[in-house]
């Protein structure tokens, strides 16, 4: 105590500043001992980390992170596409002491997080979905995303087996290329069925109006469609509006079969955990992430819901063979001869989009078969 | 009371000043004085959750106002709201009570973004001066036409404006994801990107763009406006009373337009910025309830165009502060959401204390 | 798992439109009736997208926590209630201006609603029940079509149960007194602030079993979108039914059927521009709006105390 009394002001001033930094820093991670590798990881999230959709498979993903040794997470849910996701970032980098980033939203990506990550060049800032182009993007800047197409068109193919009436339903957000592979390998993986399937798609203009979602469910159902899957931020209105007018559900972003077991036949899922542990591991090695990254069901990004009880056994073959098949890497969905529904010819006779194909990636049509348009 | 003093001598010189800065002070004490009731109540609710109230207002202070960055974070949120919030203010001064100035900011920024898409070569100050034009004469317009109904059918303005948002942000997906949608903007609609003649800088030595600058501007100059000027006279009797304005033969109709079209020009510009200086492209993100919020800030300015600047800096404090609150105290960002709805009821309430609290009464007329 | 049937085609617009009044317009209806009566009584609440938001929150946890939806709506009204008092309580202090007053508490109630509901964004919580008014057609289409919930049917008796009430009872006499002349009902020996605290809180309920229409029916969860302005909008529709409860029902119904449009089109193949088809809805109240305004400064119809028809 007598001690204490007679240190200096300049001294406790110190120390306060120094204890300060120290929790800033974070030293709230009382396993963090001596000089071993410890890294400070922030997610954010554009809407409810709990939304049965995009952001809770983004969450789970980064949860998975908490069970790897001096890893510390921090999180914020519902920042908008503004100002405010580049001061949000910043905050986490002064006074959580970030140093990877995982910003999750698309409409982070330009302007904000390629405005921010020049002023950081020591700081890692990782995008999903993001094109990301060597030269044009800074090098501390990395994007990575998941071949979802393929999930949704092993859902078509499950879909195409269940449709009596021959017609399915797509609940769409906004007409842009991620959406439009999505709602094309839909029909596609039904065609490969039944090439007189036809798809209807409703765009909802927003990825997270639950009365809208509701609204284009019923109207599709009304319109015939028996199968229905989406993509929007949140299906859970999707899955249980269809599942009330007893149609069959295919998922999106993550397992919806709790909402409808008996309906529900499959789904596409994000598969983030892996993803996010990997990247993780690399950096505490001391090793870098790829700027670009991307992986489908082979490489794990994504998986397959378990089949629902109501898929038949053929159904059920021809969705293992087709996995199988896909498994093997360089799939395409996308192969010629093939039209829009406008008919332009998107692929000619004989030439192929593998799923790796980055064209995909600005995809602008609706194939011949989805009754819709995209502006 | 008891030294009643004399007309003329010091003393009551005095208590006229005295009694001045009480009346004065009044404008000040009260409000505080409901904000910080407000802030307790706030902390009785974090109580009830089970929460700190200390540590949740030490990292607000922390994250909003702790620090050059702090500082910094709060500012950045504050440009946006201060044009948004004059869109209510202005038009409040006149009795009108217009909640749609997001209609206005997301039709100023497209009508920017639409600008500088069409008109990419024009060269230093044309660009950006046509930019502020195009996005003035939107959010202008459409406000104005809400006076204008007002006037002409006597539409309700409030319940007008918030239909006419709803379309001006129907109207901006259309205009971003349709025609004017750049095919480069892939994933996220936009509008083509601004050239580099057309952005807008930050401020040297503080890491937040112009927009706050210019939304300081505007407040003042409203301001002169309103206390200064003829027109913010005759602005004032209208908005005391409108059948003794039109007694006077005031022109009612064209203040309340002309007042709506320039709260909608500062909505419109508020866009403007967010398209020049923080997007680089129009697109969905402009309606980002930046217009709601400035409907907030306007009443608890209680439309007094300087007013709005401490107010518009409390509040972008608080939500600069949320990002904080949510990692280490792990609360839901909502949080703020409930600190603001009970400080805005507190502030609300206070106005009921205004000329009853005998202290700021002039001493001898008790 | 559906019976084939021959396309509907085009004729599929209108159904959709039916059926979509009667499972949108049930928050509007409510919401509407409620704006109504604390209207009559001379006071505005702009906060009821607040209270149903509140609501919503209110009604889908007490259904999860008690496995019955009716006493969710149950809680949904009691919360709505005392949001309604609350309201109700701050307007009758000097000075404090009503419309300030509703946006605050649309701020507190949105904010205690999110801040509070988190816990039951991922629960399943028990539907409200739905009366099979087509049985006897053949076509799923028209039998999902009428469907009809049975919160909807409250809401129309309401309505006619509210219309009668001001016509001919005792109350609904004092409460237009009320809304009409403050110096009239003093003249009638009304207890003036008792009323119109009653009627608000009465209002603020009403709302609140709105949003637990939305939460426990359609689209049935709860979560943070899930009121999307139908708190505001009815207070837009009760100025152009001008306060009359079964003109709130036909406006009710016609936004909610406007609101089906935009995906019906869709379903038909009409994509193109459909952001301006959802705009729809509010185009047409505007419309409707600004052709049953009078330029004359009172409108017909409006409570005279009224602070937005003043």
């Amino acid at each position: 105590m007598y001690r204490k009394r007679n240190r200096s002001r300049r001294d406790v001033l110190k120390a306060t500043a120094g204890m300060a930094a120290v929790a800033t820093a974070g030293t709230l991670m009382p396993w963090q001992v001596g000089r071993a590798a410890s890294l400070t990881v922030g997610f954010i999230y554009v809407g409810p980390k709990d939304d049965y959709g995009y952001n809770q498979a983004h969450a789970e993903g980064a949860a998975a992170l908490r069970s790897i040794e001096g890893v510390t997470l921090v999180e914020e849910e519902n920042v908008s596409e503004t100002v405010d996701v580049q001061k949000s970032m910043e905050s986490m980098i002064n006074f959580d002491g970030v140093t990877l980033l995982f910003p999750t939203s698309f409409g982070y990506f330009d302007p904000h997080i390629l405005a921010l990550a020049p002023g950081y060049p020591d700081l890692r800032f990782q995008h999903c979905g993001g094109l990301w182009t060597a030269g044009q993007h800074p090098t501390n800047v990395g994007s990575y995303f998941g071949y979802i197409g393929m999930g949704q068109y092993l859902n078509g193919i499950v879909a195409g087996h269940a449709t009596t009436s021959g017609k399915i339903g797509f609940v769409a957000a906004k007409p842009i290329p991620q959406v439009l592979l999505n709602v094309n390998s839909f029909l596609l993986g039904a065609r490969s069925v039944d090439s007189s399937i036809t798809c209807q798609v409703i765009f909802t203009g927003e990825w997270s109006m639950p009365v809208k979602e509701a609204e284009a469910t019923n109207a599709l159902i009304d319109q015939g469609a028996d199968v229905v899957t989406c993509h929007v931020d949140g299906p859970k209105v999707v899955m249980e509006t269809a599942a009330g007018r007893g149609a069959w559900l295919c998922g999106y972003h993550a397992n919806q079969a709790p909402l409808a077991p008996a309906q529900y036949l499959t789904g596409a899922e994000w598969n983030w955990a892996k993803v996010y542990q990997d990247m993780v591991a690399a950096t505490l090695a001391g090793g870098t992430i790829d700027n670009f990254v991307r992986g489908g069901l082979a490489e794990g990004f994504i998986k397959m819901s378990p089949l629902g009880p109501a898929v038949s056994e053929t159904a059920r073959n021809h969705f293992e063979v087709a996995r199988a098949e896909i498994m093997q890497g360089g799939f395409a969905v996308i192969r010629g001869p093939l039209k829009d529904n406008r008919g332009n010819v998107v692929a000619a006779d004989g030439q192929s989009f593998a799923e790796t194909d980055v064209a995909l990636e600005r995809m602008d049509y609706l194939v011949e078969g989805v009754i819709g348009s995209t502006s | 009371m008891t030294a009643a003093a004399v007309p003329g001598t010091p003393d009551a010189a005095f208590d006229r000043s005295l009694a001045a800065a009480r009346r004065h002070g009044e404008a000040v004490i009260v409000p505080l004085g409901a904000l910080v009731a407000g802030l307790l109540a706030f902390a009785l609710f974090l109580g009830i959750v089970g929460r700190s109230p200390a540590e949740f207002y030490g990292l607000v202070y922390q994250a909003a106002y702790g620090s050059t960055f702090a500082w910094e974070n709060t500012l950045a949120r504050t440009a946006p709201l201060l044009l948004a919030a004059l869109c209510t203010a202005l038009p409040a001064r006149l009795g009108m009570i217009m909640i749609g100035g997001e209609g206005a900011i997301v039709l100023g920024g497209v009508a920017a973004g639409i600008f500088a898409m069409l008109y990419p070569a024009l060269p230093g100050v044309l660009g950006i001066g046509g930019m502020v034009a195009v996005a003035a004469l939107a959010g202008g317009t459409w406000i104005g036409t809400i006076g204008f109904l007002r006037h002409l059918r006597g539409v309700n303005e409030t319940i007008a404006s918030l239909l006419m948002a709803y379309v001006a942000i129907a109207l901006m997906n259309h205009l971003v994801e349709g025609p004017f949608r750049d095919a480069a903007s892939l994933n996220k609609p936009s509008t083509a990107p601004l050239s580099d003649g057309f952005r807008i800088g930050t401020i040297p030595g503080l890491d937040v763009h112009w927009g706050l600058a210019i939304g300081i501007a505007a407040c003042v100059l409203c301001w002169v406006l309103l206390e200064r000027t003829t027109w913010g006279f005759a602005a004032r009797i209208v908005g005391g009373n409108v059948r003794a304005a039109q007694v006077q033969g005031l022109p009612v109709g064209r203040l309340m337009v002309g007042f709506s079209v320039l709260g909608g020009a500062c909505a419109g510009i508020a866009g403007m910025i967010e398209v020049a200086a923080v997007h680089g492209a129009a697109n969905a993100s402009l309606a980002a309830g930046y217009g709601y919020t400035g409907i907030l800030i306007a009443f608890l300015a209680r439309h007094h165009m300087l007013a709005i600047l401490p107010v518009a800096t409390l509040l972008a404090g608080f939500e600069a502060a949320s990002g904080l609150v949510q990692r280490r105290m792990d609360l839901p960002d909502a949080t703020v959401l409930v600190l603001q709805g009970m400080v805005f009821v507190a502030l609300l309430a206070g106005e009921a204390l205004h000329g009853r609290l005998a202290w700021f009464r002039a001493p001898g007329r008790q | 798992m559906m019976p084939a049937e021959p396309d509907l085609g085009l004729w599929g617009v209108p159904l959709a439109i039916l059926g979509g009044a009667i499972r949108v317009s049930t928050p509007f209806l409510f919401v509407s009736l409620g704006e109504c009566l604390t209207e009559r009584a001379g006071r505005v609440n702009l906060g009821l997208e607040g209270t149903l938001v509140l609501g919503a929150m209110t009604g889908y946890g007490a259904a999860c926590e008690s496995g019955s939806p009716w006493l969710g709506v149950g809680a949904a009204a009691l919360a709505g209630a005392l949001f309604g008092a609350l309201h109700g309580i701050l307007c009758r202090l000097p000075r404090v201006n009503d419309i300030a007053t509703g946006i605050a508490l649309m701020l507190l109630g949105i904010g205690l609603a999110f801040f509070l509901g988190k816990p039951f964004i991922q629960p399943v919580a028990p539907d409200l029940p739905a009366i099979p008014f087509g049985w006897w057609s053949e076509s799923p289409r028209v039998r999902a079509a009428l469907n009809v919930n049975v919160l909807f049917l409250m809401g129309c008796g309401l309505a006619v149960a509210l219309a009668w009430m001001f016509r001919a009872t005792r109350v609904g006499l004092t409460i237009r007194v009320v809304g009409d002349s403050s110096d009239a009902a003093r003249a009638m020996g009304a207890r003036l602030h008792t009323v119109r605290l009653l009627a608000t809180a009465a209002g603020g309920a009403l709302a609140g079993v709105g949003g637990a229409y939305l939460s426990l029916y359609y689209p049935g969860s709860w979560n943070e979108g899930i009121a999307s302005g139908q708190g505001l909008m009815a207070v837009a529709l009760v100025i152009f039914a001008r306060w009359h409860p079964l003109r709130c029902l036909g406006a009710a119904l016609l936004f909610g059927g406007a609101g089906a449009l935009g995906p019906a089109l869709q379903a038909v193949g009409l994509t193109q521009g459909y952001h301006l088809f959802y705009a729809a809805p509010y185009v047409l109240t505007l419309g409707l709006l600004v052709a049953t305004s009078s330029p004359a400064r009172a409108l017909a119809g409006a409570p005279g105390e009224l602070s937005i028809s003043r």
